[in-house]
């Protein structure tokens, strides 16, 4: 990754958001980034935070909703340091997907008539053969792709789980893709389920094996997003506001040397209760 | 009334009989997922839900309400896990019956506004976003707002459309290619509102058990007209407050 880089980040909200990641992008303290994400939740506030990012294409952005209006948003957006450009969540995904076909839009029945047109600069055509109106999507080709998925092999084919969200048209429409997995499996464990693969290997650049690639955040299937944490992250910013934020990157992201020291701050004990609650919410639910 | 409730409990109530069985309902999180939840448990078992996440057909526990779309508890038992992208897209293919969903600020047309009070470019308040509002609002078959009724919320023109309704009314929608759907019907907490078919502007269908045409006035930023005929609605039953308390044990969405 490059300062000024387009940096598209899979996932979606805080599940399968690739953290180890995000946090490998702070501490090489990128700036001038634009980040895109189809809703936006934490990582968003980190990257404001560190002044890593100068525009942020979304469809919505704060954790979700027990925890209200993002304050590190509206911070950085009301004073203007921040530009929140706002899509529709289909219209981004749209976006993803044209990118992906390798076309430069999609037609689309979506955002006609809204103010959200003007804003990413949308335009509509005729369809050239009913003469209705259309909303004329443009893709979107990020330089880069961040992605965590719950298992790869050595060639890069990436599987997921669960929702697959944007992840597959993400990874075809930029032009670097850097992947995490839970599990590095043999090759034989891919052929074994291709229905499965929803990357292909030679769309991927870089592999990292990085169990709870995405803690805090939820791993379908694998782990719970750890609720508390958001709690007191949160409450922390309602008394100190972005100086807490700071303060929170300075103790998981810069200060711990490894991955391995990051996930120690939350302890063993806290990732086994995750895990628990993950196996009962899918497995046996 | 059978029994007393809060306005977020007669608000789901209200909102869960909208819902119909054999239908597909595109919902969203907090009241209306709940509402829909509700629906589905009570009267609509066939109800199939939608939820942004790209799932199709959950059946949400109780006492597990999903905080997100696309968290774990949205997926519980679904039929289907299309992804975003594609499950947005049945609704745009014309096969969601029914949006479902809340607003921060509403207009007489129906239009929301969950992006920003004052300037786009220069907010008061910087809200959110759309999420998949905006895609729901444009691509249901039909589409029921779920909303507090406050005189702020309900203001004569919203300060940024992000979820298109009636637009301008008459026929301005159709006039922006949007090919189907619009809003029927506004719950809220005082009563029912629908849309006039020729002028869409919103009017009063029905009030609440001890609400009155006046109190819906009173609490709304616009004028307001009456349907044809004004009904009072049947106040909450004591399976459908017990089944909804039992969905939100925590009360997270109820309060």
């Amino acid at each position: 990754m490059k300062d000024g880089d387009h940096v598209a980040v899979g996932g979606c909200l805080f599940s399968r958001t690739p953290l180890a990641l995000v946090r490998e992008l702070l501490r090489q303290r990128r700036r001038g980034l634009t980040l895109a994400r189809n809703l936006t939740c934490t990582e968003g506030e980190f990257l404001m935070v560190a002044g890593a990012v100068e525009r942020i294409v979304t469809a919505w952005m704060s954790i979700g909703l027990p925890w209200g209006v993002s304050k590190i948003m509206r911070h950085y957006v009301e004073s203007g340091q921040v530009a929140l450009e706002e899509w529709s969540h289909l219209a981004l995904g749209l976006r993803f997907r044209a990118g992906a076909m390798g076309v430069p839009f999609l037609p689309a029945l979506t955002m006609l008539g809204s103010d959200l047109m003007a804003v990413g600069g949308t335009k509509s055509l005729q369809d050239p053969y009913t003469g209705e109106t259309l909303a004329a999507v443009p893709a979107l080709f990020p330089d880069v792709a961040v992605l965590h998925v719950h298992r790869a092999d050595r060639f890069g084919n990436c599987q997921i789980d669960g929702y697959p969200h944007m992840d597959g048209d993400i990874a075809r429409a930029a032009t670097t893709v850097l992947v995490t997995a839970e599990e590095i499996v043999g090759d034989d464990e891919t052929r074994r389920h291709p229905d499965r693969t929803v990357v292909p290997g030679f769309l991927v650049d870089a592999l990292v094996h990085v169990p709870f690639g995405a803690f805090p955040h939820e791993c379908y299937g694998l782990y719970e997003a750890d609720f508390d944490h958001f709690g007191e992250y949160t409450a922390a910013i309602d008394a100190r506001g972005p100086t807490a934020v700071a303060d929170y990157l300075e103790r998981y992201a810069y200060r711990p040397p490894t991955f391995a020291d990051y996930l120690g701050l939350f302890g063993g004990e806290r990732l086994a209760r995750q895990t628990r609650r993950a196996r009962e919410l899918t497995v046996d639910a | 009334m059978s029994g007393p409730c809060n306005a977020a409990e007669l608000l789901a109530v209200m909102a869960s009989r909208q819902l119909r069985d054999d239908t597909t309902v595109f919902a969203g999180v907090g009241v209306p997922l709940l509402a829909a939840a509700l629906a589905k448990q009570r009267h609509a078992p066939r109800l199939t839900l939608v939820i942004e996440g790209g799932i199709i057909g959950p059946e949400i526990a109780p006492g597990r309400l999903p905080i997100s779309t696309n968290e774990m508890r949205a997926g519980r038992r679904a039929q289907m896990l299309p992804g975003i992208t594609d499950a947005f897209l049945f609704a745009q293919r014309g096969f969601v019956d029914v949006g479902f969903m809340g607003g921060a600020q509403i207009d007489q047309y129906g239009n929301i506004n969950t992006t920003a009070i004052g300037d786009y470019g220069k907010p008061k308040v910087r809200l959110p976003g759309t999420g998949g509002a905006n895609d729901i609002a444009s691509l249901c078959r039909e589409v029921i707002i779920v909303t507090a009724h406050e005189k702020r919320r309900f203001v004569p023109r919203v300060d940024f459309i992000t979820s298109p309704a009636w637009l301008r009314g008459d026929d301005s929608r159709r006039a922006a290619g949007l090919l189907f759907g619009g809003v029927s019907r506004v719950v809220t907490t005082l009563g029912l509102l629908g849309f006039d078919p020729e002028t869409r502007r919103m009017l009063i269908e029905a009030v609440h058990p001890g609400e009155t045409v006046e109190t819906i006035r009173a609490n709304t930023g616009f004028e307001l007209g009456l349907a044809s005929t004004l009904e009072v609605t049947a106040p909450p039953a004591a399976d459908e407050l017990q089944m909804l308390r039992a969905l939100d044990p925590e009360r997270r969405f109820l309060g």
